[in-house]
Formats: structure tokens, sequence, C-alpha cells
């Protein structure tokens, strides 16, 4: 009557899949988008709604992507570390402001400093939706090639910075456009 | 106070909940009269309790107690009071008392009802629902309490998720646990029968209108699921593939299968263990969907936040409840062997063709959506599964299914023979191939076989449901409540596929940007921006544009889209701007100010987007005539034959 005993041998394969899918650690979990082209984006700069921007700005040059709001605790958490990131000046940080008010995100960062080179603004979370960001913040490094090196979800500290980031620089600067 | 009397209140619904699941399954077990009459009185005092603290828990959020947790998390002073209630399932723990309260409710429905079974058979399957419930309870009472105090108090709340304040996500969450919980009542009955040892065609008529109206709840849920998603995600899509939609798809599709397994079983004492299969898997699937929206395992646009020990304990408990019913199948199905025969052409194979390929579509979808998962798991690549693999495979199970839907409605039980439908089945495939084709390319143009295709299958389908009620009236037959509702549900299937081809193949959109006094042409209409105001809303300030739509000069409609700012969480929310008609919606969306007065505009035109939701409805009104029938009320004893059931005699 082995027939009879299939189906809880599926579900306990199944059980098994999910049981390692809890244990999984999140940080690590790859974005599809890692070795191929960063989505192209054209969206109004936050500082100005009559001006666009766009990442084709930055062919041919390595840039980190960081995802922001206002609304997310975990990014005034890791602002410090982009100041000092941005301060150490390695390579240029563009910000995106993800389904935020324009208005907040500006005396935002007029309090706690702007370490974006610029911020271009999501309000309707379109591009994040093709950069596959599912939570802020999250942070790109893209290569001087176009492609997507390293993404890293949660608040970013100068430790993860220095351990993850900087290794990849040489690779980002050095891969011809 | 009234949080602490909820939590308690809470507590007391598990302690209930145990004698429930006691005194039912031991009271039948040891035929004690005593014990079985307990068992009822719990299941009132169950829900007693968990409507009480439900209660409690709308009570503070009507109150603005910002010192419970779970209130301030998710409302705010500025929240209208309708909002304010429902804020009640907005989130995680909430939800879960909702559920809970459904499933006791559920319970007390299986109390009431039951008047026409044996005590032991109702006495089972409310032990088993008692389970399930103080699993429930205590998970509740253990990760997710929504009693918690906050202190010290919060001054405001952080508001409900914008998303959800609209109408109709408001209903959707009730009716989806409905529908989900309501197939833990055909989960129970099967437990039940495997203790029991015996599943005949009478436990069939007992259990398919408890079947048929959880299906019809998870209809109505899915469907308001899908119209909430295309007027408020500003994105005119009705169905985005996404892990959460797929968890609530599954237990539908299963549900299905299920609904016509249990004709088979009921008229024919056939596919036994079969049923009892479905019967697990559709509950399955309805606690599988919990565990993979709560528990981050998969990451979703709709995701509830996530937590992993929440995630271990509904693992452990689908564990334990779905693990235990199959250990009871392969032990007990052995014993249901059907020994009534059929014919290769009989409704039986048609029955059985609806159900290889239901859940094979189930499989499919079950697979799409845990694939990226399992790649993880193995080490290889993280593969991301899009609607194009859903829709292209979604397809394969679903158009035979279809196609042998008009076939297999007429064809008779043991061996069909098509003499006498032949002819009018033949008639109506020829109109319906006509139709199917005419139709489209004289309203909209030839778009390529796919369209003609769906067509033709939804008139197919739609002449054969209305062929054989018709001429059972008109020849003075008797026309019992499941017939009606067969054949309504079944034209309800052909009226939402009209809908979704012609969507899907017609639909024209486009992003333009215009400023106040522009206007663009879009799909044969003329769309005119013709002001941008600021309006407020209780809780929200807002942009709105006027758009007026002319065609051909003469004015069609005005429509206000807003993009909205709610004033705690600060997210920006698209209203759409939609003009409905029967045959058409007009959709204007707003995207970005790109200064200078000028907005990006998204426009869209979806022709018969609304037979969609249209057909759903019916499907769900179908199922409830169904689930009237008087044969489910009529009271029968358990040796009385059944005169149109030849399977029953041999079980």
């Amino acid at each position: 009557m082995i027939k009879y005993l299939v189906p809880i041998g599926l579900f306990a394969a199944l059980v098994g899949f999910l049981y390692f899918g809890l244990g999984r650690d999140k940080q690590t979990l790859p974005s599809p988008l890692i070795g191929k082209p960063a989505p192209i984006f054209e969206l109004t700069r936050l500082d100005d709604p009559s001006k666009t921007f766009s990442n084709r700005e930055f062919a041919g040059k390595p840039y980190v992507l960081n995802v922001w709001g206002t609304w997310c605790v975990g990014c005034r958490q890791e602002h410090g570390a982009l100041l000092e990131i941005a301060r150490r000046g390695e390579v240029p940080i563009v910000g995106l402001n993800w389904n935020d008010d324009r208005q907040q995100a500006l005396s935002w960062l007029q309090q706690l400093g702007d370490p974006y080179v610029v911020s271009a603004f999501d309000g309707e979370g379109r591009v994040a939706i093709d950069w596959g960001v599912y939570g802020a913040p999250e942070t790109f490094l893209i290569g001087a090639d176009g492609k997507v090196l390293k993404k890293h979800i949660a608040p970013i500290t100068v430790q993860i910075w220095e351990q993850e980031f900087v290794p990849l620089l040489a690779q980002a600067r050095a891969v011809s456009p | 106070m009234a949080a602490e009397l909820g939590h308690f209140a809470l507590i007391l619904a598990f302690c209930l909940s145990l004698p429930q699941a006691f005194f039912g399954l031991a009271g039948a077990h040891w035929r004690r009269p005593h014990w079985i009459a307990l068992a009822n009185r719990a299941v009132a005092g169950h829900w007693v309790f968990t409507l009480f603290s439900f209660a409690c828990l709308a009570y503070v959020f009507n109150q603005n107690d910002f010192s419970v947790l779970y209130v301030a998390q998710n409302s705010n002073s500025e929240l209208p009071t309708f909002y304010r209630f429902a804020a009640v399932w907005g989130a995680h723990e909430g939800s879960l008392l909702l559920w809970l309260l459904v499933q006791a409710t559920w319970s007390l429905a299986v109390v009431a009802f039951s008047g026409n079974m044996p005590q032991q058979m109702t006495s089972r399957v409310l032990g088993v629902l008692g389970l399930i419930s103080a699993g429930f309870a205590l998970f509740i009472l253990m990760t997710s309490n929504p009693f918690l105090r906050l202190w010290p108090a919060a001054p405001d709340g952080r508001d409900l998720n914008p998303l959800l304040q609209d109408p109709a996500l408001t209903i959707h969450p009730p009716m989806l646990y409905t529908g989900y919980v309501g197939f833990s009542v055909p989960f129970a009955f099967a437990v039940a029968a495997m203790l029991e040892g015996k599943l005949d065609s009478l436990w069939a008529r007992w259990v398919r209108p408890w079947a048929t109206v959880a299906w019809m709840f998870l209809t109505i849920g899915i469907a308001l699921g899908s119209w909430w998603a295309y007027y408020e995600l500003g994105w005119g899509g009705w169905w985005f593939w996404d892990p959460v939609e797929n968890a609530s798809f599954m237990p539908w599709l299963i549900g299905t299968a299920l609904i016509h397994s249990l004709a088979a079983t009921e008229k024919r004492g056939l596919f036994k263990s079969w049923t009892l299969l479905l019967s697990i898997t559709a509950f399955s699937l309805s606690l599988l969907g919990t565990f993979l929206v709560r528990s981050g395992v998969i990451e979703s646009v709709h995701a509830f936040a996530s937590d992993p020990g929440r995630g271990l304990f509904i693992l452990s408990f689908l564990g334990i409840c779905v693990g235990a019913a199959l250990g009871l199948y392969a032990w007990r199905a052995p014993l249901f062997r059907s020994n009534a025969g059929f014919a290769p052409v009989s409704r039986e194979t048609f029955l059985l063709l609806n159900n290889v390929l239901l859940v094979a579509a189930t499989a499919l979808i079950l697979i799409g959506t845990t694939y990226p998962m399992f790649m993880d798991a193995f080490g290889l690549d993280k593969v991301s599964v899009g609607p194009p693999y859903f829709e292209a495979m979604f397809l394969v199970p679903m158009l035979p299914l279809v196609f042998l839907l008009a076939p297999g409605m007429h064809a008779a039980w043991k061996k069909a023979s098509f003499e006498s439908t032949k002819k009018i089945l033949g008639i109506l495939l020829i109109v319906a191939v006509v139709l199917g084709i005419a139709i489209p390319v004289v309203a909209y143009g030839w778009n390529g076989v796919m369209t003609c295709v769906g067509l033709i299958a939804a008139f197919w389908v739609a002449g054969a449901a209305l062929v054989d009620p018709i001429s059972r009236w008109r020849k003075g037959h008797s026309l019992p409540a499941s017939i009606i509702g067969m054949s309504v549900a079944h034209f309800g299937l052909a009226v939402f596929i009209v809908g979704a081809t012609t969507v899907e193949s017609y639909k024209e959109e486009t992003d333009l940007s215009l400023k106040p006094g522009q206007s663009a042409q879009h799909a044969g209409f003329e769309f005119t921006m013709t002001k941008i105001e600021d309006v407020a809303g209780p809780n929200y300030e807002a942009v709105q544009s006027e758009v007026v739509i002319t065609r051909d000069g003469e004015q069609v409609a005005v429509v206000h889209p807003q993009k909205r700012v709610y004033r705690v969480q600060k997210n920006a929310m698209t209203e759409a701007g939609i003009d409905a008609h029967w045959h058409r919606d007009l959709f204007v969306a707003m995207g970005e100010p790109l200064g200078e007065g000028a907005w990006s505009l998204r426009l869209q035109y979806k022709p018969m987007v609304r037979f969609i939701w249209l057909g759903a409805a019916i499907m769900a009104l179908g199922g409830i005539i169904a689930a009237c029938d008087r044969r489910y009320r009529k009271r029968v004893t358990a040796n009385e034959g059944v005169p149109d059931a030849a399977g029953a005699k041999t079980a």
C-alpha cells in the first residue's frame, strides 16, 4: 500500500524545505540583479521637480544606489554611516527617495546632512520595483560597466562597507565600460 | 481594562477549545452521550469568549486606546470610525483573532446544522475543529497577542496602512478567512470518516454544502482582493501572481476539485480516498498560505510583517495537523475501496479529468511560488518566477479543462452515449465558434488565435450551462437547486473567461504628461485635463486632477484621480479615476508631478474588465444556490438507503 504513503512523503519533504526556508539568512539572499545590468531609470530630482535625473549619467563610472525614505527607521539609523562613506569619497552615492514626501525628505537632508551626490524622487515606487527593492534601506553597488555587483539589505554600517563593499571597489572601477 | 478583559477572554476561549477537542473525539470513540453533549456546550462557550475577546479589541480601537501596542501601531485618532473597526484585522495579530472567531463560528454552525447527521459523526467533526481552534488560540497567545500594553502610552497611533483604508479591502479579509477556515470543516469530516472507518454517500452529502459554502466565500474573497488591486494599486492590473495571491488561489483550485469529486462520491460512491485527500489538501493549502504570508519565507508586496518565531509555530502546527491527517490517511484509506465501475465515456471520467487538471494547475502554481526557495535550498542561483511563467503554465491545464466542461456537464453517470445531447452540443459549439471569431473581430479587430479560442470556450460553456436547466424547465421536469447552482456557477466561469480574455487581448495603456488645459488621444477617446487642485480628506491630503473624457466631441465622463498622502505614514497612494461601463473601463491614474503644473498620467482602456468580477460573483451565487439544495436538509438516518446512490450500499 505504498501509494497511500505518497501524500505524507511529499508533505514531509515540503515541510523540510519550509523549515530550511525559515532558517535561511535573508541578509545574504542574493538579488537576481547581481551580475546583471542595473535597470535604467529617469526620475525627477528630489531637490528640483523640474529637473530629471537618470542613472545613465553614471555610465562608465561606478556608483552606489541607496534606497531610503523619511518614514524608514532603518534609514535614520544608517544615515551616519552613509555620511561617513560619502566623506571618504571612494564612490559617489545616489539616493533613491522611495514612497516619500518631497518636503519632508528635503528637510530631513537639511537636518541630518546630505550624503548623496543626487537624490532621485520615486514617489510611486515604480523604480524600486524594477530594482527588486522589498524594504528600505537597501544599498546597491553598480560597476563602471553598469552591472550590479552587490546588494545589501538592512542598514549599512561603516564596518559592512569596509568588509563587503570596499573589496569590490577595484573590480567596480576596473571593468571597462 | 478592556484589553485585559479581552486577553482573559481569549485565554478562556483557548481553555474551552480543549474540552471541545477532547470530549468531541473521546465521546464519539467511547460512545458517551454525556461527553458528546459537553463538547457541544464547549463549542458555544468557546465561541462566546472568542467573540467577547474580539469585541474588546474592537472597543479599544474605537476608544483610541494607544496604550495598547497593537492599536498604537495600526490606528490613529484621525482615522475614520469605520476604518478604526476594520483596523482590528489590519495587521497580523488582530487578523489572527478574526481567524479564530471565524473558526469558532464554523464550529458553531456545524452544531447548528448537524440535525441530519448521526451524533458521533458531528462529535468527531467538532473534536477535530476544537483541536484546530486550540492551535490557533495558542498561536495568538504565545506569539501574536494583540492585547499587549505599551508603556508609556503613545500620544497618537501610527495609523492603519493606507493601502488598507478602502471599503473593498475591509471586507476582503473576513471573506477570505471565512473561505480558508471553511475548508477546515471538510478537513474535519475527512478525519472523522477515517477515524470511524466508514465513508458512504451520506458522508459525501453532509460534506458537500460545507465545501461549497467555504468555496463560495473564498471566491468572493479572492475577487474582492483582485478588484481592490485593480483600482487601488494604480496599475490597472487585476491579477499579479504574487505569492500572497497564489496562496489564496491554490486552496480555491483544490476546493473546486473537491466540490466535483464529492459529486462523484455522493452519486456513485467513487473516488472516496481521493475525496479524502482533497479535503485534507484544501485546508492544508489554507494553512500553508498562512505560513507563507506570515513567516517571511517568501517576500511579497503585501506579506505581513514577518517573524521566524511565528513561522516556526505555524510550520509545527501545519506539520502536526496535516501530518497526522495524512498518516491517518495512509493507514485508513485502503479501507475505502470503490467497487462501482464506470465506462471510459461517462460523467465519472469527466470529473476525474476535471480533478486531474485542477490538481495539475495547483501543482504548477505551488512549484512557481516555492521555486525560488527550493533553488536557494540547493544552493543554486536565485531565479525569479514571474507572471510570464504562471500565465503560460496555467493555460496548459486550464484550456482542456474549459473545453471538457461542456460535454462533461451533459454526460450521464456510468456510461454516457451523448445520443440525445450530441446534436445540441454540436450546434452550441458551431454557434460558439462563429461568435467567438466574429465578435472580437467586428468589435475590436483580429488579435491572434488565442483570443478566439478563449471566447469560443467561454461561449460554449455558457451555452452548455444554460441548455440543461432551460430544457428541464420547458419539459416541466423538476429543477433542483443543485442543478441550477451548477449551471449558474459554470455560466459565471464563462463570464469570467470573456472578461479575462478580452481585457488581456485588447487593453490599451499609455503613460504621458499633461498640463491643465492640455489633452491627449487614447484608444479613440480624448482625455482633457481641466484642472488640478488640492483637496483634504479626514486623514490625508491629496492632489486631485479633473480629467474630462470625450469621444467625437461628446462628453463621456469626468473623472477625478487623486494622489493622496496620508498624514501619519506619509506614503503616497494612488486613487485612480475610473469611468466604469458594462463593456469597458476608462482608467486614469496620476503619476508624478513633472514641474510647471504638468503631471504624468497613466491612461488605460480596459474592455470587458468588469466581467472578471461579475463572473466571480455569479460563480459565488451558483455556490449559494447549490448549497441550498433541499436534499442537504432532509433528515436521513444512517441505515436508510439512498435511492440515487448505488455506491451507498457497497460502502
